[in-house]
């Protein structure tokens, strides 16, 4: 099927600012065609973010884009929801961004199940600043402030978001580029707080520190460690040693948060009537 | 019809301010001396349809409203010290982007946690120049609970006219006494709302300079689509590190208070017409400050009373008058010496200037500054 990519794209905004062989533009065009499919209405659809590479992705999408500060995509968006329920609102942004500066956002932004889809793109590092250390970055792994490996434990954000209350979380690659939309669409469709995480990679600063010689080595990496939740369930603990599941790792029916303040709302006028 | 009265704390007048004002979104955080803002706002919103939101921090809370004033609502938030501190990063982001919004800092004891339940003045220079970067500041001090009613709803109106936040501080003496309040009716206070484009959405420029310093914003889920940036922009809203654009507009955000500051400045004198001493004081300080005149005058001291209600921008031109025509400036405040930098700097040597400074936690009370102005004399 072909996708209409130029419609969701602002004329003049290209290139984007990402590195060759960066899966961050696998993402977005995963991101884009999810978007297509569900026909969201430009005029009443914000795209917001906060900073790092990721973050610059909404500027070139011809939506109501916000570019907010570092970490603060889910509080931005979570008062653009509030006061015009009736918006769509997707977050887009990277690991540093939204689960170290920002995670307390994210936590919460989950934990109210407030109807929004916020996509990671899971590439392991700081990649706008050079290379730094994420709370995703494997541990023993090389980065500029972790010369001698690694010593921080890692966060799962997939399990974070299931465990803040998230009502969809999903994961997949940037190498599966085809089930970026797809998983992407079913959030979009979701009611209530859907988080989408893209493992990707960042070949500048995290490959070439590592052991990757090349991108094709990450992406390679990525087709390796992902597993389909349903093939899972077949393999023993040793075969899903340093594995990631993959595809809809979560999906539960609970009240949405702006639906929960409308009964606020319904309360407050009956009592003052 | 009579109008309704009621008996109100500081902090409940600013609330019933802001909704008369058309505020429709709140985002705030339990801190003290300022929470009963929020209490007061999580009650009346809801009956107007509006939206209360309690976030997980501070800076969610700013973060909150700011994306509620992108989508057309007059927004506000209220805070104290600590939270101001945490604030500082997306009033940042409010100034740059241009997006109007009102923040309340009932000031306590500082640094740091300081004396929470204590009143203070030590933000007020944080009020000017707490977050990183040149821009412009307005920031409104009421010292009574009428007109902190009266000046949330100014904040709002200079906020939506400017496109820029505004910060309403008092001191905790302010906010939590309690006072008779008249309600104006509607329509009795003049409320302005932004100012919103009338070009095609094509045309549409977020920062367009074509409509003056400031340009009119449009509201997100409105036909027009554009992009907001915390980096420096052009006209367009789009990302810029050109330098003449940078420039232009930096400059252009400071011009626009500095061109409108007849409009924004507001004062109150007392007195002041023959005064030989003037007791410069904002706040609950002005309320010693005013009851110390009186004495003074009793006992033949020809004393006057100068009260910024406008802080930032402060009122230069009419402080510098008055340095001309006055022996000396008194400057009582809740803190060891900010506001006093500012009369200093543009009384310049016209005058002597003395400052009263106090951060036990206690109010400065008139004896103070009636020794004070007897020993200037």
């Amino acid at each position: 099927m072909a996708y209409d990519y130029e419609k969701n794209i602002r004329p003049g905004k290209l290139p984007h600012i990402w590195c060759p062989g960066c899966g961050h533009g696998i993402a977005m065009k995963g991101l884009i065609r999810a978007m297509d499919t569900c026909g969201l209405d430009k005029n009443n659809t914000a795209m917001v973010s906060g900073i790092g590479c990721a973050s610059r992705l909404p500027g070139y999408m011809d939506y109501c884009t916000l570019h907010t500060a570092h970490g603060r995509a889910a509080a931005f968006a979570t008062g653009i929801k509030m006061a015009k329920p009736e918006m769509n609102v997707i977050c887009v942004g990277g690991d540093g961004d939204g689960v170290a500066i920002g995670g307390n956002h994210f936590i919460h932004a989950c934990r109210r199940n407030i109807d929004m889809t916020y996509v990671v793109f899971n590439n392991y590092i700081y990649g706008m600043t050079g290379g730094q250390f994420s709370p995703t970055t494997p541990t023993g792994d090389k980065a500029s402030t972790t010369p001698y490996g690694n010593p921080d434990p890692t966060f799962d954000i997939s399990k974070l978001a299931i465990g803040a209350g998230a009502t969809f979380v999903a994961r997949t690659t940037a190498f599966h580029a085809t089930q970026i939309d797809k998983l992407i669409v079913q959030g979009i469709k979701h009611k209530g707080m859907a988080v989408i995480e893209v493992l990707d990679d960042c070949p500048t600063t995290y490959g070439r520190r590592n052991r990757f010689r090349s991108v094709v080595d990450m992406m390679k990496r990525l087709k390796d460690i992902a597993v389909p939740v349903a093939a899972a369930g077949k393999m023993s603990p040793e075969q899903l040693e340093g594995k990631v599941l993959t595809g809809v790792l979560h999906q539960e029916d609970r009240p949405e948060y702006c639906e929960q303040y409308t009964e606020v709302i319904k309360r407050a006028q009956a009592q003052s009537e | 019809m009579a109008k309704k009265v009621a008996l109100l704390q500081g902090n409940e007048a600013c609330a019933h301010g802001a909704v008369y004002a058309g505020c429709t979104f709140f985002g705030g955080y339990p801190i003290t001396p300022s929470t009963e803002v929020a209490e007061v706002m999580s009650v009346e919103l809801p009956k107007i349809g509006g939206a209360f939101i309690q976030m997980e921090d501070e800076i969610a809370a700013m973060a909150s409203i700011l994306g509620g004033a992108l989508t057309g609502a007059k927004a506000m938030t209220a805070t104290s010290g600590p939270g101001m501190s945490l604030k500082q990063e997306l009033l940042g982001y409010a100034c740059i982007a241009e997006i109007p919004c009102v923040i309340i800092n009932v000031m306590r004891g500082g640094p740091s946690t300081g004396m929470p339940t204590g009143p203070s003045q030590s933000d007020v220079l944080q009020a000017r120049w707490g977050t990183h970067g040149d821009h412009p500041a307005i920031a409104l001090a009421p010292s009574s609970c009428q007109e902190i009613f009266s000046e949330t709803v100014r904040a709002f109106n200079l906020a939506e006219k400017y496109r820029m936040p505004v910060q309403v501080v008092f001191d905790e003496i302010v906010g939590h006494m309690r006072e008779r309040i008249e309600f104006p009716e509607p329509g009795e206070l003049e409320i302005i709302d932004r100012t919103e484009p009338t070009v095609a959405p094509e045309d549409y420029k977020p920062y367009d300079t074509q409509f003056g310093d400031v340009a009119p914003l449009a509201a997100f889920g409105s036909e027009y689509r554009y992009h907001v940036t915390g980096l420096n922009k052009a006209e367009d809203g789009f990302p810029t590190t050109k330098a003449e654009l940078v420039d232009a507009e930096q400059r252009r955000q400071i011009r626009k208070i500095e061109d409108a500051r007849a409009d924004i400045e507001s004062n109150e004198e007392y007195q002041t017409e023959d005064a030989e001493v003037i007791v410069l004081a904002y706040g609950s300080t002005a309320r010693s400050g005013r009851y110390a005149v009186d004495r003074l005058r009793e006992e033949g001291v020809k004393a006057g009373l100068f009260r910024p209600i406008t802080l930032w921008p402060f009122p230069e031109k009419r402080v510098q008058e008055l340095a001309k025509q006055t022996k000396g400036i008194i400057v009582p405040e809740m803190n060891l010496g900010q506001m006093v930098l500012e009369v200093e700097r543009v009384v310049a040597r016209d005058c002597a200037v003395e400052l009263i400074g106090r951060v036990d936690g206690e109010p400065i009370t008139p004896t103070q500054i009636m020794d004070k102005v007897k020993e200037v004399l």
